[in-house]
């Protein structure tokens, strides 16, 4: 039993994550409609508005497939397309009855992969089809299970024709799932024992079509319990996944999360994420708090209880500092109108706010960038680059200056930045920082041949010349005396330096 | 391009046929419901129906006012609605709703729902529960294949990838197989298929089942060959920053089933939306271009076409008349396209260079090369750090993931801790999806894991941790790409030069750091004729290889121009790039490609079709 539940186990980030997913809508459910039983008589609309009785429908349908098989030719395909038709002409060859023993142009290759999940209910496709060896069509699907469970199952297989006399055919599960891909007749009504429901299933599975997987699902799901449909989807995968999507998609997030919660019941993984489709923040604060007590992974977790702290914080900023702007007495919210609100922002987005509208308040305040800085663990970096961004958007050169200097213990001070002054310079720039505050930070760049290329850029013309004159390269000085302005100082500095006949050069 | 191509090469089959089928089944579908009405139109389905029909087709057969599907109530007034939709439970679940809605005011309408490509069995399941079914006449639509251009067939299924490779469906497997069939039974009968990856291998059994079950027509086959590969196969090369002139454009203003928009900063007047394909005489020279080429081109091509303008000074009457009447047109076509992309080019540059494009190209092509990783991981640092574009960062992430097989734990962490606090902790469902496919994992302890963490391990996830962590490493794909990169020979050795104005090979496509895995593949198969030599190649790349040849394909073999007709289908998507490759392969080798995917995707389709932020 473990070898199974462990494939399904080992996916628990995903299994976690589509939790998260169900549980949003769980709510809804309850106030939609009931599910409805389904059933797969896709006759013609004609025939499923007379159908009076099962019995009816089935015995008309009975005449028509013998028909069908015995002229070897398709009459109306599932879509209801006469023999003829344009559409048919496109699909030419796709829905014909024939059930050729011709041999086939192309070989059939093996297409079942090993997976972990080796059945152990003994109800699987390979256990019970050992007992059945049909014209050869189905060569081995997985010998790995003894013949114990096939003498135990195998004399299940088909009951004596006669039983059958009253149904609308006897086709095989494997008949039926041709039928369903051919996209002609059927009926699922009849398999009604497990083992005829899972043989359905496993081949449907080993037929590789989604469509007729989900079909077969969604039979199984309106009449088997859910927790033997669950159980027995722990050793079935690609019928597990099927299924999973299907509940997706129809939002039938009840059962989704139930199965969801029986499949992680040994493991730990359980969330929820209708937070996503929460609008209001008080109560999407207190479902991420109910999400707390979840065993999520630990380091989840962490992020979960971070975002659960970040929306509290959020809502205080955001409630306070609206006050602020409607008083219309700070001067900040005044000059710099609030674009939009910050609740439900990246932490990122809200230390920059921060920064940018509370960047003096004291530590002690929820709304300062130090406090954020403090709580969220930001690293150095991060918070160095969103404070020098918001400080240059304010143009507040004094503060992006201050973020730099370090004094040592003899009290002198010196720049430094965690991050290289080149992306520093880039971001100043971005922020349409002036040429004198660029040309600062453009000076610390170590390398002389990145400084020189960004000095160019930015037109910090001093740095250029300095350096030229500190390469002693006279060829270069003089050919940047041709790119500055005419008159200008810095053309005199670059005069100053070629005449000054003291000055070596290369 | 300058290359000069193998004479040799055969002719491309003719694929308008499949636009002709299509339309006319459509018309033949919208006769089955006489009379006028109001067609609703899936959003998705709009640009693939205007590359077979116009509107005019539409009113012939007494199509009244169209609709696109938007999930609200409908307006129309008409007695007859017609529903042309994606076999989709959120729309079948909307038009449950309408008629609902008109149930319960008595209002009478005829209901037709056209599916395309198929229907699905979930689909009616809907309309049964609803109470809808037998109300509403279905029909399928079997609009498989859309050509883009000469050798591009679409099968419009931007979902497939995430439904096929995240969600485990398998609902488009025989669409892949009937969309083989259909090209088999109009251009086969193909003599060999080869294939790898899961999804290849089911769609060729879908595909040969189908063949089986209809009967077979012994006519010329203009396709002989078949490679089918599937996306999840290589990640490598959908995740690179493209830098030929088609897969730029797509990079940036997002080619849309074969048209793409450009906006005031290129045509610095209003928008115009503009076909791309081999009609567009300009962009057929330089779509496979590399893109620091294509301004020296159009500058020659400028400087030509003022010559030619220039011819008429000195005409006299007669021969003015014959210009005008004979170049004149041709001229002006030209000098519109020619603008155009010169518009796109300066655009392109812009953006490009606003965004340090090339310290974003030397990233890739150190992870490509497994070169100053500790660089590249404190560049992409900076990039999160900065909020630069969220998917940017989330594809530089996985790129690093794959070439490294794995990020350390420790990275892995830090790196997660920072992109949620930069993008938001939504994200943490895109990381849960990422790791599933493989594309953005840690890596996996071993070795390498501390005598505290494991006890952390064994404290937090008890006794089945163990075990756990046995099953989700085998399970989990490991990309392995050094080892192939290695042994295919895909990262060709620094420091060479390489001049993209002649390329010597498919690495071109990535300024010659990088030849795209998929096409490696496919050259190294076409070559041997099969998978024989690549065992440790496949073994690497997690099997599913096959190599298959038809029973009618054995002797009239290497005989015929099909053989050298090869067809290659992309389960998952296939970027532009990796046409452009396979387009310089098949000159350099005599072969014409063509191909089939089930869209056109690039880093950013792919990326955006894992997030589930916004679901």
């Amino acid at each position: 039993m473990h070898c199974a539940k462990l494939a399904v186990v080992s996916n628990s980030d995903w299994l976690c994550v589509q939790m998260m997913k169900s549980k949003a809508d769980e709510e809804d459910y309850w106030n939609s409609s009931k599910f409805k039983a389904f059933t797969f008589d896709d006759e013609d609309d004609e025939f499923s508005r007379l159908k009076e009785s099962k019995q009816a429908v089935n015995s008309i349908r009975r005449l028509v497939e013998e028909d069908d098989d015995e002229d070897d030719v398709e009459k109306v395909s599932w879509s209801g397309e006469p023999v003829g038709s344009i559409s048919w002409s496109v699909r030419e060859t796709a829905a014909s009855n024939q059930r050729t023993d011709r041999e086939p142009t192309f070989p059939k290759i093996n297409t079942d992969t090993p997976t972990l999940s080796k059945s152990n209910s003994g109800y699987s496709l390979s256990s019970l089809f050992k007992g059945k060896t049909k014209g050869g069509n189905f060569q081995s699907f997985n010998d790995s299970l003894s013949d114990l469970s096939v003498r135990l199952y195998a004399p299940e297989l088909r009951k004596p024709k006669s039983e059958y006399k009253d149904y609308v055919s006897d086709w095989s599960p494997e008949e039926t799932i041709q039928r369903m891909q051919q996209g002609k007749a059927f009926s699922l009504e009849k398999f009604r024992s497990l083992q005829d429901k899972l043989l359905l299933l496993d081949f449907a599975v080993s037929a590789h079509d989604g469509n007729v997987i989900t079909a077969v699902l969604i039979y199984l799901k309106r009449t088997l319990g859910k927790e033997v449909l669950f159980r027995e989807l722990e050793s079935r995968q690609t019928a597990l996944r099927h299924l999973i999507q299907y509940l997706t998609e129809t939002r039938d997030q009840r059962l989704l999360l139930e199965l969801l919660r029986s499949l992680c019941r040994t493991g730990p993984c359980t969330t929820g994420r209708e937070h996503l489709s929460i609008t209001d923040e008080n109560k999407r604060r207190d479902f991420l708090k109910s999400c707390l007590s979840l065993p999520f992974s630990p380091e989840d977790s962490a992020h979960v209880q971070d975002h659960f702290t970040l929306l509290e914080r959020q809502i205080i900023i955001e409630a306070t500092d609206r006050q602020a702007e409607r008083g219309g007495k700070v001067e900040i919210f005044q000059k710099f109108p609030r674009r939009a609100s910050i609740l439900n922002m990246p932490l990122v987005t809200t230390l920059y706010y921060c920064c940018f509208y509370h960047y003096t308040e004291p530590e002690g305040t929820y709304s300062s960038s130090l406090n954020i800085r403090q709580t969220f663990k930001i690293s150095e970096k991060q918070y160095f680059v969103t404070a020098l961004a918001a400080r240059a958007k304010l143009k507040a050169w004094s503060d992006v200056d201050a973020l730099f200097t370090s004094r040592n213990w003899l009290g002198f001070t010196r720049k430094k930045s965690p991050l290289s002054f080149q992306r520093v310079v880039d971001i100043l720039q971005k922020n349409s920082a002036p040429t004198q505050v660029l040309q600062d930070y453009v000076a610390l760049v170590d390398d002389a041949e990145l400084r020189i290329s960004l000095a160019q850029k930015h037109k910090c013309h001093d740095i250029v010349i300095n350096t030229y004159r500190d390469l002693k390269d006279r060829q270069l000085l003089l050919g940047y005396r041709g790119k500055v302005e005419r008159g200008s100082a810095e053309e005199r500095k670059i005069d100053e330096l070629l005449n000054n006949p003291r000055r070596r050069w290369k | 391009m300058a290359h000069s191509a193998r004479r040799d090469s055969p002719e491309l089959p003719d694929f308008s046929l499949l636009k002709r089928l299509a339309r006319d089944q459509l018309v033949y579908l919208l006769e089955q419901l006489p009379g006028k009405k109001d067609l609703f139109i899936e959003a998705d389905l709009m640009s693939p129906l205007d590359r077979i029909a116009n509107v005019s087709t539409l009113k012939e057969h007494e199509v009244d006012k169209l609709y696109k599907v938007e999930y609200k109530p409908i307006t129309s007034t008409s007695d007859q609605l017609c529903f042309l939709i994606r076999p989709r439970i959120k729309t079948v679940k909307w038009i449950c709703d309408v008629a609902n809605a008109d149930k319960a005011t008595g209002k009478f309408r005829r209901y037709k729902i056209i599916f395309t490509p198929q229907k699905f069995y979930a689909c009616e399941a809907v309309l049964e529960e609803q109470g809808i079914f037998g109300d509403v006449t279905t029909d399928e639509w079997a609009f498989y294949l859309l050509p883009l251009d000469d050798d591009i067939i679409s099968l419009e299924l931007p979902e497939f990838f995430r439904d096929n490779f995240l969600a485990g469906d398998q609902r488009w497997v025989r669409t892949a197989g009937s969309a083989l069939h259909l090209l088999h039974s109009l251009y086969g009968p193909f003599s060999k298929v080869y294939g790898i990856g899961r999804c290849s291998k089911m769609a060729y059994e879908s595909w040969r089942e189908q063949v089986a079950e209809g009967e077979q027509r012994t006519r010329q086959a203009e396709i002989g060959r078949v490679f089918l590969i599937d996306r999840d196969v290589d990640f490598v090369t959908p995740l690179c920053s493209q830098v030929v002139y088609e897969g730029l454009v797509d990079d940036i203003f997002r080619i849309k089933c074969g048209c793409v928009e450009f906006g005031p900063d290129v045509t610095s007047d209003k928008s115009v939306k503009v076909m791309l394909n081999s009609q567009d005489k300009v962009f057929n020279e330089i779509r496979n271009e590399h893109f620091s080429n294509v301004f020296g081109f159009l500058s020659q091509k400028a400087r030509n076409l003022q010559t030619a303008y220039d011819k008429r000074r000195g005409m006299d009457i007669k021969q003015m008349k014959t210009f005008v009447s004979e170049e004149l047109k041709g001229l002006k076509q030209e000098h519109r396209l020619l603008s155009l992309h010169i518009g796109a080019s300066e655009s392109i540059m812009k953006k490009k260079t606003k965004q340090d494009f090339q310290e974003l190209l030397k990233t890739e092509h150190s992870l490509l090369e497994g070169f100053e990783i500790r660089e590249c991981i404190s560049f992409i640092e900076e990039h999160i750090n900065r909020q630069v574009s969220m998917i940017q960062s989330l594809r530089l992430l996985c790129l690093l993931s794959i070439t490294e097989n794995g990020l350390m734990p420790k990275d892995y962490r830090s790196l997660k801790a920072q992109y949620l606090q930069s993008y938001g902790v939504d994200h943490l469902l895109t990381f849960a999806n990422l790791r599933h496919l493989g594309l953005l994992v840690e890596q996996q302890p071993g070795e390498t894991l501390t005598v505290m963490e494991s006890k952390v391990g064994k404290l937090v996830n008890d006794k089945t941790a163990g075990k756990l962590t046995d099953a989700f490493s085998s399970l989990a794909r490991k990309s392995n790409f050094r080892a192939l990169s290695r042994r295919l020979n895909l990262v060709p050795k620094s420091g060479e030069e390489y001049d993209l104005r002649v390329p010597r090979d498919m690495a071109y496509i990535f300024s010659g750091a990088y030849v795209p895995l998929s096409c490696k593949l496919i050259e190294q198969v076409l070559e041997r004729d099969g998978w024989t030599g690549l065992e440790e190649v496949t073994k690497l790349l997690n099997g599913n290889e096959f190599a298959v040849t038809g029973s009618n394909g054995a002797d009239s073999k290497a005989k015929n121009d099909a053989q050298r007709i090869i067809l290659v289908m992309f389960l998952g998507g296939c970027t532009f790039s990796e046409i452009s490759a396979l387009r310089f392969l098949g000159r350099e080798k005599g072969y014409k490609f063509i191909v089939v995917a089930t869209a056109i995707t690039n880093s950013s389709r792919l990326l955006e079709s894992l997030l589930d932020n916004h679901v």
